[in-house]
């Protein structure tokens, strides 16, 4: 069992405020798994090179403004950095490819959880709601969100294993469920030169649709193409820079409830995750059905 | 009805409401009132006294599951399972029902009056089941005794591996399970829908749904038939 949430806010005010509205829904979803959890959050996307990349150490006592002076030295230029515990926000006009072989090659004490120019990523060991109390969710703000709390049924516990997980720039993926066929999937991802940095399930799911879409493929016909590849129970929730992204496996079997309204878009595993929303009884609340593809653009 | 008693989810957890459902009430009949549900699970579980209770607002997971006498209303939405294994009595659902509803029900009448979603009716063992809406798919799979009725449109699957519960649904179903099959509608069927849709307090021509049965041809193992194709 794990929990997953998505909001999308279609007001200023709310986009002010999304961590308030996202904390209680991750922190009801606890229930579901309290054994780890993440949160992707998207902004406008940066100008011109500028990319955000974030980043994660196994440590609480790391030096992130040493590191930002090492980069800074590598790289020239200015780098700008908010670190928070065991994560790290840098925004460097260095692409992603560079930028991520770079930490590989120099810094491997790092794990960079996502990159591009809308999505910071935070995910982390423990019960969401301190997860979210120490890395202050309550705080962020941004157009729209993705979060899922974990109950680990397929591999180890930890801070990588977390959703949601990343490939490419600007898109990440949730799942509740579990895939039946990763390491097919994964065998034929990497006879393309894609690499895995777990032995996840759901990154094999994530790498397929990230690679069907640098092939030129929407994300929502990715989709169509993953009912025919990926075997297995899935609810998967998937945001770009610009789109929240949902879709149930023909079965059906792990949950999802979504409540909508001027205001937002609202997605949980559970209903009582959106309960206390604003206005949520007066919500257009309903349970999307199998293999259909519901998208909201921000 | 002679007492009103209401509580507050809000106020007490469900457990404390289900404790004193299941040992407070008293002798005489009663009235409850359940406010701010909020979606929380496992609300007015294993009730046992003919007591009538109306949920507030949208119910989560299990609501009025394992019910015994009692009749259940829920003014909003319920997560899964409603009404599983119901043993009698009524649990009614004023909006919609997600997967599951009246799972494994053995007696009593669960109406949902809105659409219930997939596996609605899954392993029914003779309880009544009416849905003023449409079910998903794999509705009453395996579904071995009592009533199933649809007023609206059945998803994929329909019936698979159906023992001998009967299904009645007045609009599309988009497909038959295996062994479930579309019958002539009798006199006795159209008498049986009549009385359901007055227990739900429905109104529908009876005449105008369609009988799915088993055809119980997955009763027996076929020892003459060809295996082959699976060696």
């Amino acid at each position: 069992m794990c929990g997953i949430v998505g909001f999308l806010a279609k007001t200023p005010e709310l986009r002010a405020n999304l961590g308030e509205f996202v904390v209680p829904m991750l922190t009801c979803m606890g229930d579901r798994g309290p054994d780890s959890a993440g949160l992707a959050v998207f902004e406008s996307p940066t100008p011109g090179l500028l990319r955000r990349y974030s980043l994660f150490v196994p440590r609480s006592d790391y030096n992130w403004n040493d590191l930002r002076g090492r980069l800074m030295a590598h790289f020239g230029g200015e780098i700008d950095l908010v670190a928070r515990e065991r994560h790290a926000l840098f925004t460097a006009a260095v692409d992603a490819a560079t930028f991520r072989r770079h930490i590989e090659s120099h810094e491997p004490e790092l794990h960079l959880l996502s990159a591009g120019r809308s999505i910071s990523m935070f995910k982390d060991e423990g019960h969401p709601k301190d997860i979210s109390a120490s890395y202050g969710f309550t705080k962020l703000t941004g157009t729209h969100s993705v979060g899922h709390t974990r109950m680990a049924t397929e591999s180890a516990v930890s801070p990588a294993h977390a959703h949601p997980f990343t490939a490419g720039e600007d898109f990440c993926l949730v799942h509740n469920g579990s895939l039946s066929n990763p390491y097919s999937i994964r065998r034929k991802l990497e006879k393309k030169g894609i690499r895995f940095e777990t032995d996840n399930d759901t990154e094999a799911a994530c790498r397929f649709l990230e690679w069907r879409m640098r092939e030129g493929n929407t994300l929502e016909e990715a989709l169509r193409q993953g009912f025919e590849e990926l075997d297995g129970f899935f609810t998967l929730l998937m945001a770009t820079a610009n789109k929240l992204v949902l879709v149930r496996d023909p079965f059906a079997c792990k949950p999802a409830v979504v409540a909508e309204t001027d205001d937002y878009v609202a997605i949980s595993s559970e209903y009582r995750a959106l309960a206390h929303l604003p206005n949520a009884r007066q919500a257009n609340i309903f349970e999307p059905v199998p293999e259909q593809i519901y998208s909201w653009t921000v | 009805m002679d007492r009103v008693i209401t509580l507050d989810l809000e106020k007490q957890t469900v457990r404390e409401i289900n404790q004193f459902l299941h040992h407070d009430l008293g002798e005489s009949s009663a009235r409850v009132e359940i406010l701010n549900p909020f979606g929380v699970h496992n609300i007015a579980v294993g009730l046992d006294a003919p007591v009538e209770v109306d949920i507030r607002g949208h119910a989560g997971y299990f609501t009025a599951g394992m019910n015994k006498q009692a009749r259940v209303t829920v003014h909003g939405n319920v997560g899964w399972s409603v009404a599983e294994n119901i043993m009698s009595g009524e649990v009614r659902v004023k909006g919609c029902a997600s997967e599951c509803a009246g799972a494994s029900g053995h007696g009593g009448l669960v109406v949902i009056e809105g659409d219930a979603s997939s596996r609605c009716g899954i392993s029914m063992k003779g309880c009544d089941i009416v849905v003023g809406g449409g079910v998903g798919h794999m509705s009453a799979f395996m579904a071995q005794a009592g009533t199933l009725l649809v007023c609206g449109d059945a998803g994929p699957s329909l019936g698979d591996s159906l023992y001998e519960t009967v299904i009645y649904v007045g609009g599309a179903i988009h497909s038959l399970g295996a062994d479930a099959r579309e019958e002539p509608l009798t006199a006795d069927d159209r008498a049986t829908i009549a009385r359901l849709l007055a227990a739900a307090r429905l109104e529908r021509d009876p005449g105008s749904f369609k009988r799915v049965a088993s055809a119980r041809s997955l009763y027996h193992w076929h020892a003459g038939a060809d295996h082959k194709a699976y060696s």
